[in-house]
């Protein structure tokens, strides 16, 4: 499979790296003719400002928009997610794609010095706990009955899915657990049930 | 549980700067400008290089209050310079909830021999480097990002350039070295021998490496990209360009597309005069001697 990450700003090898390990082919995405020869999207984290100001300055905000509307498959992480809300509580201002059914504040979980890491529940993945890395993270403040809740920290969910959608508040490419990376390709590329 | 300022959480989010700009500012309508560019962070400090290199006298943490004012003027992360080894600032700039410090060559540094042991800080800590030999050291300090000293305040991108290709020619004689070649090294450049062994098996630093000291131009930025930083600092670059806003605009653009020559034509092209250069034989101060 081509694994396109969209290739603006952010951790983008640090996703590259898990792709690879999976056996599939990673590609970055920085012109609009590339979103054709991809089988998915990563968004990776980083600064969403930046990420929007550079999708719309290069004019590749709307082709995002309708390939994501069309089916293409998403794995969203941190300011992906961002990215991807339809409401920044916190900052109204800043615009984004409105395609999930979510609002977040941004870095609703503090500071870096906040910044955490933790073990979640994912039963999807398996039984072991997974180590996730929140940076500086959205958290969700509301979302509608279309989101699927696959993990929760402390009653917020934090790792979510609406239809060809996933998406992350912490950084599964950050850690050597490629749990979430593999669960997206089966499940949300491949459509492979189990 | 909730663990904080874990080295994986440190790292991490050096991570998200990659492919990004960090710009220096003085201010809170600068540190907007630079957010409305596209900068990934700002550097707070009280004069940008170029200054200091010109006023001279003791350069030293910024303002806290200016600081508390950039912070709350932006929403990306905010990063602040402390002096090397001054423990005290670091300290104050944690209390105030800076994302990041760089323990900086820039300002005027606190102790003649030892740096700060940043392990013992929850937040995270950026330290310049010109050799293999003095990333590692800072990373065995804690340092969880390192950059280029380069030559700041100059608008001279040679030295950056010379720092880059010395990190990379010893990684690359690193990687063909096996053990015992390796502890000798180790001992010849003075790091740890367990930090080296990381970087032959990676083949490259094992935290985020950036690019800084004499960025003066969107073409400046890209080269130092192609050259394999991860991102770029930009000092004086920005606001001692005529045009600040639009130097920001192309720079950041310039990361983005660093290796695609025709739209670097055209990100340069609507971009204002730079900021006046310097000739590093005429220098009185080399910053990047500074740091040990």
């Amino acid at each position: 499979m081509y694994i396109g990450i969209l290739g603006i700003q952010g951790a983008i090898q640090d996703h590259e790296k898990v792709i690879k390990k999976l056996n599939h082919t990673p590609l970055w995405v920085k012109t609009k003719e590339q979103f054709k020869s991809i089988d998915a999207l990563i968004l990776p984290g980083g600064e969403s400002t930046t990420m929007i100001k550079l999708l719309k300055t290069f004019d590749l905000w709307s082709s995002l928009s309708g390939y994501i509307n069309d089916g293409l498959p998403v794995f969203a992480t941190c300011a992906g997610m961002i990215l991807l809300s339809k409401k920044i509580d916190n900052y109204q201002k800043q615009d984004t794609l409105d395609i999930l059914d979510i609002h977040v504040d941004r870095n609703g979980y503090g500071r870096q010095i906040q910044s955490f890491e933790t073990d979640l529940s994912i039963p999807e993945i398996g039984e072991k706990e997974y180590t996730a890395i929140f940076i500086r993270a959205p958290k969700i403040t509301e979302y509608s009955d279309k989101i699927r809740v696959y993990a929760s920290y402390k009653d917020t969910p934090v790792l979510i899915a609406q239809n060809n959608i996933l998406a992350a508040s912490f950084h599964p490419e950050l850690t050597d657990d490629l749990r979430i990376h593999s669960f997206f390709i089966d499940k949300f590329v491949m459509n492979k049930n189990n | 549980m909730e663990k904080k300022g874990t080295w994986n959480v440190k790292k991490g989010f050096a991570e998200m700067f990659k492919n990004g700009v960090i710009m220096d500012v003085t201010n809170a309508e600068q540190a907007k400008i630079a957010q409305e560019a596209g900068a990934v962070s700002v550097m707070a400090l009280e004069r940008v290089p170029a200054d200091i290199r010109k006023e001279g006298g003791v350069a030293r943490m910024a303002n806290i209050k200016l600081i508390k004012e950039i912070i709350s003027s932006v929403s990306i992360p905010v990063m602040a310079k402390a002096r090397i080894g001054h423990i005290a600032e670091a300290q104050i700039l944690q209390a105030v909830g800076v994302d990041f410090i760089d323990e900086s060559e820039v300002l005027t540094p606190a102790d003649d021999k030892y740096h700060i042991n940043k392990r013992d800080f929850t937040v995270p800590f950026v330290c310049g480097a010109r050799n293999l030999g003095e990333a590692v050291r800072r990373i065995s300090e804690g340092a969880a990002m390192i950059r280029t000293k380069g030559e700041a305040g100059t608008g001279n991108i040679i030295e950056a350039v010379k720092h880059m290709r010395t990190v990379n020619e010893e990684i690359r004689a690193v990687k063909l070295m096996n053990d015992a070649e390796l502890v000798h090294y180790a001992k010849e450049i003075g790091a740890s021998v367990e930090i080296l062994s990381q970087v032959r098996e990676l083949g490259r630093l094992p935290v985020v490496n950036f690019a800084a000291g004499g960025v003066a131009t969107p073409a400046d930025a890209a080269l130092m990209m192609l050259l394999g930083c991860d991102g770029v600092f930009v000092g004086s670059g920005i606001f001692k360009s005529k045009d600040p806003k639009s130097m920001a605009k192309a720079i950041v653009e310039a990361v983005m597309y660093y290796n695609d020559p025709e739209r670097l034509a055209q990100i340069s092209e609507g971009v204002g005069e730079a900021m006046e250069g310097l000739e590093i034989e005429t220098l009185d101060v080399r910053m990047e001697e500074r740091g040990w």
